[in-house]
């Protein structure tokens, strides 16, 4: 049974969440954008404001509501707490035998308790889990950090311009992957239970379980959202684009989009689900030890497809065939899902605009804006 | 013992004296450094023996005088190894913009007695003159990137550099992109990676003091500059400016110039 909590309470969740050991990060507005950071009262969270998206373009501005989460999403949420942009995996220390030995180097942080992730954030952390965490190899560092992160969702209310989820049915409720969804109505939110800490952290709150009118005014929210998209992905983001991508790679629109593309790999840093990275050791002066740490890469780079002597990928071209291919097509060879989550980050965040529903629309012949609904059935 | 260490060398040519400092700067790390390798010229510091053989010569600075043309070739033979630091060692530097320029009447226009300077028509990279083993880009070079490639060096293994765009560093360091977020002006996507994002993580646009990134779409970047309101001249400047010689950026500059009326 759902239960609500006032706006009132929400400096009990955050004080609850800090007697639990957490430290607490929320959205709130930083250099024009709503990113996460310490959460230490509800204040700071970024109230009345909303996000305004369009290919390569962001802007906050006052929403007509008074609300908290009135908002789409900013440029990261979950990922960088998960799988960190830099990390240092283990390190080699001589000691004083002169003989090397070798340590694996874990996070020493406090656990984080994450207020704000949207249902998109979540399906991207669903896709990392299956990438890092439930293969053949587990990633240390990122399950460390996941065994440590406690996820208070808030579904969204409201759609960006760059949103999609509801055709790669991602969104914009949150399913699965939170410990407590809030949905924000009049003066508070209805709280869904999604885990057993989810459930010992409401109890520990008093709040009262929400009445239908509540249920149904959340319901309203989400369904408002969902109703706000104008972008989709071409055949639903299915399996079907993989055969589309590969039966099409010396399609003319790869071309077209590299006289576009910077090949700068802005829109693989903001990808929820896109793991890629480099290795690099970094040794002390001495020579008495050495750090080896990952950092983000992205297929955009020549480090990248470097392999023995080559670039493998040399070109815009061949690097943007690369990143669309993958996500949209072969993720799901590997993965058995498609690595895009409908989030529209990689289209506000490029630098130049380039929006991949509308690459993916050319190749597909499919379009990639969502009709109406009076246009569909009146 | 003394005799076996590698014998290190920095040199000085047309510049500001700042990309030196990334020896200066290192701190504790330049005491151990100093520990592993002779350091036997080095003005900024205090050893001076310009003509000394060293394994390996730091060259800051571009070559603008028929002096410096001439002393950079001795360095070159006293040199195993010759690694160049710096957007004028590499690029030319701001001092570059004189390429563009008719030299004879800027001198006219502010000495004097110009007669009496000794200085070519162009300030150029000291790759144009000798043959450089490893380029260091910046304005400045990061410390921690200078001591890299003598660690390597030392090691006897082959220095090697991200030679990315700005925008990957700016994202995994979790600033918000000014272009996007502000409208503001930024060259990082073309613009080579190593400063840590200096200017972003301020709130301003990358001024491409790196020079260019490995494969560079200066076209695209030149429109959306312009749909952002910036003119031609504007972007034109944003690439002839302390990068103005390096390859795709003087191209980019200059085509932009010619459409300026």
């Amino acid at each position: 049974m759902p239960y609500f909590l006032a706006y009132e309470q929400l400096n009990d969740l955050i004080h609850a969440l800090n007697a639990l050991g957490y430290r607490c990060l929320g959205p709130q507005v930083q250099d024009g954008a709503i990113v996460f950071d310490d959460l230490a009262d509800a204040k700071q969270l970024p109230w009345g404001m909303r996000d305004a998206q369009k290919p390569g373009h962001y802007r906050l501005q006052k929403s007509e509501l008074n609300e908290a989460f009135a908002w789409a999403n900013g440029p990261q949420a979950i990922k960088p707490l998960l799988f960190k942009p830099k990390e240092s995996l283990w390190r080699v220390e001589r000691d004083a035998t002169g003989a090397f030995t070798f340590k694996e180097t874990l996070p020493e942080q406090k656990p984080i308790a994450l207020i704000g992730a949207r249902a998109c954030d979540l399906a991207g952390m669903a896709v990392q889990d299956k990438t890092l965490l439930q293969g053949k190899y587990v990633d240390a560092q990122y399950r460390w950090h996941r065994e440590h992160l406690l996820i208070i969702a808030v579904n969204c209310s409201y759609s960006g311009g760059n949103c999609f989820c509801v055709s790669t049915k991602t969104g914009p409720k949150a399913t699965s992957g939170y410990d407590l969804a809030l949905t924000e109505i009049q003066n508070g939110f209805v709280v869904e239970v999604g885990s057993d800490k989810g459930r010992d952290l409401i109890n520990t709150l008093h709040c009262h379980e929400a009445e239908a009118a509540k249920i149904a005014a959340a319901a309203q929210r989400s369904s408002d959202a969902a109703n706000m998209q104008t972008k989709r992905m071409p055949k639903d983001n299915s399996r079907a684009l993989r055969d589309i991508l590969m039966n099409n790679l010396e399609h003319p629109r790869w071309q077209e989009v590299a006289e576009r593309c910077l090949s700068c790999g802005n829109c693989t840093a903001v990808c929820p689900t896109c793991f890629c990275h480099h290795q690099t050791e970094h040794p002390t002066v001495d020579g008495d030890g050495s750090v080896h740490a990952r950092e983000w890469d992205s297929c955009f780079t020549e480090g990248h497809s470097y392999i023995h002597g080559q670039v493998v990928r040399d070109t815009t071209e061949k690097r943007y065939k690369q990143w669309l291919t993958h996500k949209l097509g072969t993720w799901w060879d590997q993965f058995d899902t498609s690595g895009c989550v409908g989030c529209g980050r990689c289209v506000t965040w490029c630098p130049v605009g380039i929006d991949l529903t509308e690459e993916m629309a050319a190749i597909a012949g499919e379009s990639n804006v969502v009709v109406a609904k009076e246009e569909k059935d009146p | 013992m003394e005799e076996t260490k590698p014998r290190i060398a920095i040199h000085k040519f047309t510049s500001c004296d700042g990309c030196q400092l990334a020896f200066l700067h290192l701190g504790e790390d330049l005491l151990k450094l100093a520990e592993k390798v002779d350091i036997v010229h080095f003005v900024e510091m205090g050893p001076i023996n310009p003509t000394a053989k060293v394994d390996v010569a730091y060259v800051e600075g571009s070559i603008s005088t028929p002096e410096e043309a001439k002393r950079i070739r001795e360095i070159r033979a006293n040199s195993r190894y010759l690694v160049t630091i710096g957007a004028c060692a590499t690029a030319g530097g701001i001092q570059a913009l004189r390429n563009f320029a008719d030299t004879k009447s800027w001198m006219q226009a502010i000495y004097a007695t110009p007669e009496t300077i000794s200085t070519l028509d162009t300030a150029t990279a000291i790759s144009n003159h000798v043959k450089v083993d490893y380029e260091i880009y910046g304005c400045p070079v990061n410390s921690q990137q200078v001591l890299a490639s003598l660690l390597s060096l030392l090691q006897k293994v082959t220095p090697t550099a991200r030679r990315d765009k700005v925008c990957l560093e700016c994202k995994r360091l979790g600033y918000v992109c000014v272009m996007v977020a502000k409208g503001e002006p930024c060259m990082g996507p073309v613009t080579h990676t190593g400063c840590g994002a200096l200017c972003p993580s301020l709130g301003r646009g990358c001024y491409a003091c790196y020079g260019p990134a490995e494969n560079i779409n200066t076209d695209a970047l030149t429109q959306w500059l312009s749909s952002l309101g910036l003119s031609d001249a504007e972007i034109s400047r944003r690439f002839l400016f302390i990068q103005n010689s390096a390859p795709g950026f003087k191209e980019a500059g200059l085509k932009l110039k010619k459409k300026v009326p």
